[in-house]
């Protein structure tokens, strides 16, 4: 610091421990009462001395909310965001800073433009896309007349009606939220501050398109690969609308949509120590995740403002 | 932008950008096409004929009591939130960027609700929140002497969700302030020090216009994430209630559209958010290339 203030120091320490504990509390506190059985989490106020029921608070959740499935389908869902997104994007990024072609300028507004469509202005027609990819097509076929002709042309009756459904699959809750223009972006942007010199050696020197990605391109990601991993992890993990729109098979739901069951409802026994033990559970790989890799997470955050 | 050096190849780049256009236009375009083509059209109650209607489920959605109701909600709600989560998440920056010991543990301990979904933070304050088992509501009781009930009482569960909404974005926000004051030139503090500008001056007249590009983004950041990604609060907290009082825009449509199969109205509003959405992301396009231009 500049000039000596010892008082708005120890101000300052203060108040920063002061935000840490505001900041803090709603976790101590769950955490407290996921130790606690439910005689003590149902007294008001509630004991602030943890009590010693926490593994079994946490079996009763793991069991009440088949988290065991739930937290796997939690998991697929997360890494299946997390590397389709990042493989789609840095291939797409490629493309586009990479090469000159036709319709170059077109592709990089196709994808910059889903910045403005996020899943929660487009609800229904998503949910109606997802319950058959072939809608668009069928539509289209009997539109168009092209039944008619087919039928002509094969001498009989031709009908096409094509089905396939990602309602209550690990496709479904994957696919659509593999297409990302930040993404995107971020690779491009990081593409373009990768030395010319590169390209050009590696040119001379034989490599093809394909070698350069993989040799030179790629490791030189890395460092905005594993900020991307942690945001998409926590993006996918924390996902909540599309879930809840495509998911009604208990076998496919995620955690964040199943805890909904353990929060005690009016007329129940006010089980909060077991919600609690659900939601800890629940929110820990994602808070894991960050703290292990907090340094690439700061960078990749911030970076995403450019 | 292109790079000078580049691969010539007739298929390969079209291969390469394939897999993105692809769920581009299946899971994006096409359904926002749809829902625009819905939001014209007015179904029977079996969803055997639809009727082009034109703007008319529009004009009867602008006239509707309750969604203009929620266009006022969904703005207080946004706003309050954006406020509560920026003046703390700006206020902890500032005392963290001034702390000279501990600085990774101090950020380590403000950072980690970002891994929070939405939604679990609703669980987590529905709790502390609770009207019979809450600490926070039994504080609010006992000690400001409020007659609280988020289940009954539309503010009440309005504070609620502002709380829930708020706590996660503190650290979001926290990690951008703190990155934009120590990217300001240590030379220009010392140098206003030197005039004997007192650190509150300093604060206000160095510290908070350099940070006020961070500022912009940051409140757009967060006027997006309560408008959009806090469907999972409301959802596990107060489902829109009590009387519609949380019933937010993106709420709203999920009801009317999923729940209620009023498919009309629900694509009207889900086009009213859509052009919502692009107005905001031009604006912050704009407002970044004026930025660049006076950075050089």
């Amino acid at each position: 610091m500049v000039e000596k203030t010892p008082i708005l120091d120890a101000l300052t320490y203060i108040f920063l421990m002061l935000g840490i504990l505001i900041v803090g509390f709603p976790i101590i506190y769950a955490i407290i009462a996921a130790t606690l059985p439910i005689e003590d989490v149902s007294r008001v106020p509630m004991p602030m001395i943890p009590g010693d029921q926490f593994m079994f608070n946490i079996k009763a959740a793991w069991e009440k909310g088949d988290l065991g499935t739930q937290l796997v389908n939690s998991f697929i869902m997360a890494s299946g965001i997390t590397i389709g997104k990042i493989c789609v994007s840095m291939l797409g990024a490629f493309s586009i800073v990479y090469f000159d072609y036709r319709l170059r300028t077109v592709a990089f507004v196709t994808v910059f433009c889903t910045l403005m469509l996020p899943v929660e202005v487009r609800i229904l027609p998503t949910y109606e896309m997802a319950a058959n990819v072939f809608g668009p097509f069928n539509l289209m076929w009997e539109k168009l007349g092209l039944g008619a002709v087919a039928s002509w042309i094969a001498g009989h009756e031709v009908e096409i009606n094509l089905d396939l459904s990602l309602l209550d699959s690990y496709t479904g809750l994957i696919l659509p939220l593999v297409a990302s223009a930040t993404c995107t972006f971020l690779f491009r942007q990081f593409f373009l501050t990768v030395p010319e010199e590169l390209c050009e050696a590696a040119k001379m020197d034989g490599a093809s398109a394909m070698t350069f990605f993989t040799k030179i391109l790629f490791p030189l990601s890395k460092t905005n690969i594993a900020a991307l991993v942690v945001i998409e992890f926590v993006y996918g993990w924390n996902q909540y609308l599309w879930p809840l729109l495509i998911t009604t098979n208990p076998d496919v739901m995620t955690a964040v949509i199943g805890l909904q069951n353990l929060i005690p409802q009016a007329d129940d026994l006010p089980y909060w120590n077991i919600a609690m033990a659900g939601s800890l559970l629940v929110m820990l790989p994602p808070i894991l995740v960050v703290l292990f890799m907090q340094r690439w997470f700061v960078r990749g955050l911030v970076e995403r403002e450019k | 932008m292109i790079k000078r050096s580049i691969f010539t190849s007739k298929t390969l780049p079209y291969l390469l950008i394939l897999p993105q256009i692809l769920v581009t236009v299946t899971f994006f375009y096409w359904p926002a096409f749809q829902g625009l083509m819905q939001s014209m059209m007015l179904s029977d109650p079996f969803g055997l004929h639809n009727t082009f209607v034109w703007f008319d489920n529009f004009i009867t959605l602008f006239k509707d009591p309750l969604y203009l109701k929620s266009i006022i909600t969904t703005l207080g709600f946004s706003a309050a939130t954006a406020a509560v989560s920026i003046t703390f998440g700006l206020f902890i920056a500032t005392m963290a960027n001034r702390a000279l010991k501990a600085k990774a543990v101090i950020r380590t301990l403000l950072i980690w609700p970002y891994a929070v979904a939405p939604a679990i933070s609703g669980v987590l304050w529905l709790f502390l929140l609770h009207p019979s088992y809450g600490i926070v509501a039994l504080f609010m009781k006992k000690t400001l002497g409020l007659d609280w009930n988020p289940v009954l009482r539309g503010g009440d569960a309005m504070i609620m969700i502002i709380m829930a909404s708020a706590w996660k974005e503190v650290s979001y926000n926290f990690v951008f302030f703190l990155a934009g004051m120590q990217s300001i030139p240590k030379s220009l503090i010392e140098a206003a020090a030197m005039d004997g500008a007192s650190p509150f001056k300093r604060f206000w007249f160095i510290t908070v216009p350099l940070l006020s590009p961070t500022l912009f983004f940051v409140t757009v950041m967060n006027i997006i994430y309560a408008f959009f990604e806090t469907f999972g609060v409301i959802h596990t907290v107060t489902q829109g209630g009590p009387g519609g009082a949380t019933n937010i825009l993106v709420y709203k449509v999920y009801q009317d559209g999923f729940i209620g199969l009023n498919l009309g109205s629900s694509a009207a509003q889900s086009v009213v958010l859509m052009a919502l959405i692009i107005i905001i992301t031009i604006l912050q396009f704009k407002y970044v290339e004026r930025k660049v231009q006076y950075t050089g």
